[in-house]
């Protein structure tokens, strides 16, 4: 089954994980592939880290993805990205977005927010697209896109059609919202294809 | 039958459940909101012109609305998490004995791992408790179709039907075929027969009798059933893989011979011992508790899984937590790929656990109680997040209602004998709106009939916030979208006797401070509502948002007590997350030095 293509996403509740994972499943059952995702509701939402993942391929059959087997590792915020890198397959991109969201854990004095976590991301993954997210979706004048722009930044990894990813967000959001998506996610690739160089 | 079309969509597991439902001519879905169960009732709403749909106030409500549409003929589903069963398992047992007219379908959704749960009983007992049939699909096409099975056996045997899901089938998604709807004819309504729907005595001992008849031949129809069949392959090793299991071992083991589960009670005995015969070591997978397993060696079969078996050590399968091709890899002799170089930049990052959302308003009562010497018995909501610190003001956690009527125990135990030091301590009971309606009433009518002395404090956001923002007897609405009445809970205070009601604005700090000191003080029982819509279901800040001026901040550190995670704390300087804050002015309120302000905002707006 190592035809599988994995995909994880992780960030904290409420930066629009969820979205992101159905529009990514979405493009790939208009790409013909079988599907499956999995995400985690509830508790896991309010602020907490929360991790989605998709699976596409011929025949998927665990929606769980195993550890150091993703394709793709997708970060809505720094610190995420590190707590959930061993889903990473060796050879596997890291899109992180530099946000930092500050635990209460942190503000509270219980821990601390690490000051080293761009000299981290860059020891720990060979294939890193470090990526101004916010900056792009303020540009935008909508902060709420920032998990599109990630979205075509990691589209950038997997052979999906052009169509396919346009369908999948038709099917996941709003008209009066569609073309503000499809350019959040043409900004998130380009910064990707733009960046090449550095990435590989 | 219905014309298959050869679209294929994705749908949750909790969405093909109610697809699976429309499909099969369901007319009556109840349930009552849970994680991992919530989305098959709100999906179900999609077919409210084919199917009514109600939030009742309890799973026991919910279970006993569904029993009534079924002995009138028509196919019901009832929904409700794992503990949600424990509620409805009173009308459940009884249930068993009377049977099912038109199909009744119990989707339970269990939840090992615990993600938004309290504990992770394993629904499977219920059914050979109530001696009534459980499926367990393994993906979203399973899920689709076996509730239609479900419907099935439940109408040709007259028994309702459980139908596991977990949290693993039912909030992932996978691509389905949709069919047709079944045409529903006009039934008779409700046919009366005294010995089939009256179990008093006389009538109950022979159901009882018809019950273990009933039983057989279920059993009989279980080892034909498609969902559970043998897929031959290498006999060295034969895996029996009960509901989602069965997908980790088909990736994991492509070529081991699997006997795959999908109805497990009563059990296949006939299916069990052939598949042991034609293999020459067995393995039983299955999540959480070892029925399935323990039942194979009470057939005097030779296995192994949660106890090893006679073939020499192999990893055992995991009784605690829920499964994962990852942790089950072991089992099968096989390394996981886990564990790699990735993870070590990663080990001392900070925790990040769910928290109270920005300008939730529960944060002002928790932030108000801390101010008192008092111990509070919590329940089961957005609250029991303030046993976080810094609010750290929930004690106790129990079940649905248990923070009413625990409060008055406690109360009851320091009366009666003190706490040694001499000092005698309020108890503070605090349960949501919806966990009042669902089962808070009886106990407040308790602590009023019996004379106790707790303060309740119902959080009243208007909605019921956990589990995703669904309708109760206080929103004022229907699931199916309509304006109903909107239970008072201070009238429910009324009725059950209690003098001391207050109603207060969490967001108002200083007259909430107030009055629970006056409760406090008081040698009485009190029911305080701290009401305030929660914003993230009014989709509407509370106000503007704030941000703080440097020039002014002490740096005191007062603010972060509210444990807010829009207030930012980092590099010794305290700011606040603009996109995060909603508003609510706590930290405004809380500030002795006038720095939080509100902010101008970008864009334009």
């Amino acid at each position: 089954m190592s035809k599988t293509t994995s995909i994880v996403l992780v960030g904290v509740g409420g930066q629009g994980i969820l979205l992101a994972s159905q529009i990514i499943a979405r493009a790939a059952i208009a790409s013909g592939h079988d599907v499956k995702t999995n995400e985690v509701h509830g508790m896991a939402q309010r602020g907490g880290s929360v991790v989605a993942q998709v699976r596409y391929g011929e025949h998927v059959y665990s929606p769980l993805v195993p550890e150091g087997t993703a394709q793709v590792l997708a970060s809505m915020e720094r610190i995420e990205a590190l707590r959930f890198a061993g889903y990473l397959a060796p050879d596997g991109l890291a899109v992180v977005s530099s946000q930092a969201i500050i635990p209460v854990t942190v503000s509270s004095g219980q821990a601390a927010y690490p000051a080293d976590v761009e000299d981290r991301l860059r020891a720990t993954f060979t294939r890193l697209a470090w990526i101004d997210a916010i900056g792009v979706a303020e540009k935008l004048c909508d902060s709420r896109v920032a998990n599109v722009i990630i979205l075509g930044a990691l589209s950038t990894a997997l052979p999906l059609s052009r169509e396919c990813w346009s369908e999948a967000i038709a099917q996941c959001v709003k008209p009066a919202y569609r073309e503000l998506n499809m350019r959040a996610f043409e900004e998130g690739k380009t910064l990707v294809e733009s960046a090449r160089t550095s990435i590989a | 039958m219905s014309q298959l079309t050869a679209t294929r969509t994705l749908l949750s597991g909790n969405e093909a459940i109610a697809r699976g439902a429309w499909e099969a001519g369901v007319t009556v879905a109840t349930g009552y909101p849970g994680t991992p169960s919530t989305e098959i009732l709100e999906a179900a709403r999609a077919y409210k012109k084919d199917i009514y749909c109600e939030w009742s106030p309890n799973e026991k409500v919910a279970l006993e609305v569904a029993a009534g549409a079924s002995l009138a003929g028509a196919r019901a589903i009832v929904t409700m998490k794992h503990v949600g069963l424990n509620v409805a398992a009173d009308p459940l047992m009884t249930l068993s004995y009377i049977g099912a007219v038109g199909g009744l379908v119990i989707c339970v959704a269990d939840d090992p791992g615990m993600h938004s749960s309290q504990n992770e009983q394993d629904t499977r007992h219920y059914a050979r408790f109530a001696k009534i049939p459980i499926l367990e699909p393994s993906d979203s096409q399973e899920a689709m179709d076996f509730l239609a099975r479900a419907l099935e056996i439940s109408e040709k045997h007259s028994t309702p039907v459980i139908l596991r899901s977990t949290t693993r089938v039912s909030h992932s998604s996978g691509a389905v075929r949709l069919g047709e709807r079944r045409v529903v004819t006009p039934g008779n309504g409700f046919q009366k027969d005294p010995q089939r729907f009256v179990p008093i005595p006389m009538n109950a001992r022979p159901m009882r009798v018809r019950v273990e008849e009933r039983t057989a031949a279920l059993a009989a129809e279980a080892n034909r059933s498609p969902a559970n069949r043998i897929e031959w392959a290498d006999r060295g090793l034969g895996i029996i893989a009960e509901g989602i299991a069965y997908q980790y071992i088909k990736e994991l083991a492509p070529n081991a011979s699997l006997l795959k589960i999908g109805w497990v009670w009563p059990f296949p005995d006939e299916l069990l011992r052939e598949f042991a015969g034609g293999v020459k070591r067995l393995l039983v997978i299955e999540e959480l508790d070892d029925i399935l397993e323990e039942h194979v060696r009470s057939l005097g079969i030779a296995c192994e899984g949660r106890k090893p078996g006679p073939w020499g050590t192999r990893p055992l399968v995991p009784g605690i937590g829920e499964l994962s091709s990852d942790r089950l890899a072991p089992v099968l002799g096989m390394k996981s790929p886990a564990a790699s170089a990735h993870s070590v930049n990663g080990r001392d990052l900070p925790a990040r656990p769910p928290v109270l959302c920005p300008a939730c308003p529960h944060r002002g009562i928790f932030f108000a109680l801390g101010k008192f010497d008092v111990v509070v018995t919590g329940d089961i909501g957005c609250y029991s997040l303030g046993v976080f610190p810094p609010l750290k003001r929930i004690d106790t956690i129990l079940c649905m209602g248990g923070g009413v009527s625990m409060a008055h125990g406690m109360q009851i135990a320091e009366r009666m004998q003190g706490t040694g030091d001499g000092k005698r301590r309020k108890i503070v009971g605090m349960v949501g709106d919806s966990t009042f309606f669902h089962s808070g009433i009886t106990g407040l009518l308790d602590i009023s009939y019996n004379k106790g002395a707790a303060v309740i404090i119902v959080v009243d956001n208007r909605t019921t916030a956990m589990t995703g923002h669904q309708e109760h007897p206080g929103t004022g609405r229907t699931l199916m979208g309509e304006q109903t009445i909107s239970a008072s809970i201070e009238d429910f205070g009324r009725a059950c006797g209690m003098k001391n009601i207050a109603t207060v604005d969490p967001y108002d700090l200083k007259a909430t401070t107030e009055t629970l000191r006056h409760a406090l003080d008081s040698n009485e029982p009190w029911l305080i509502v701290s009401r305030s819509p929660c914003p993230l279901y009014t989709k509407s800040n509370v106000g503007p948002a704030r941000q703080v001026n440097q020039e002014l901040c002490k740096k005191c550190k007062l603010c972060l007590r509210l444990g807010c995670p829009a207030i930012e704390y980092i590099n010794d300087e305290i700011r606040v997350n603009e996109t995060l804050c909603g508003g609510c002015a706590l930290c405004e309120k809380v500030c002795k030095d006038g720095a939080f302000e509100t902010a101008r905002g970008a864009c334009g707006e």
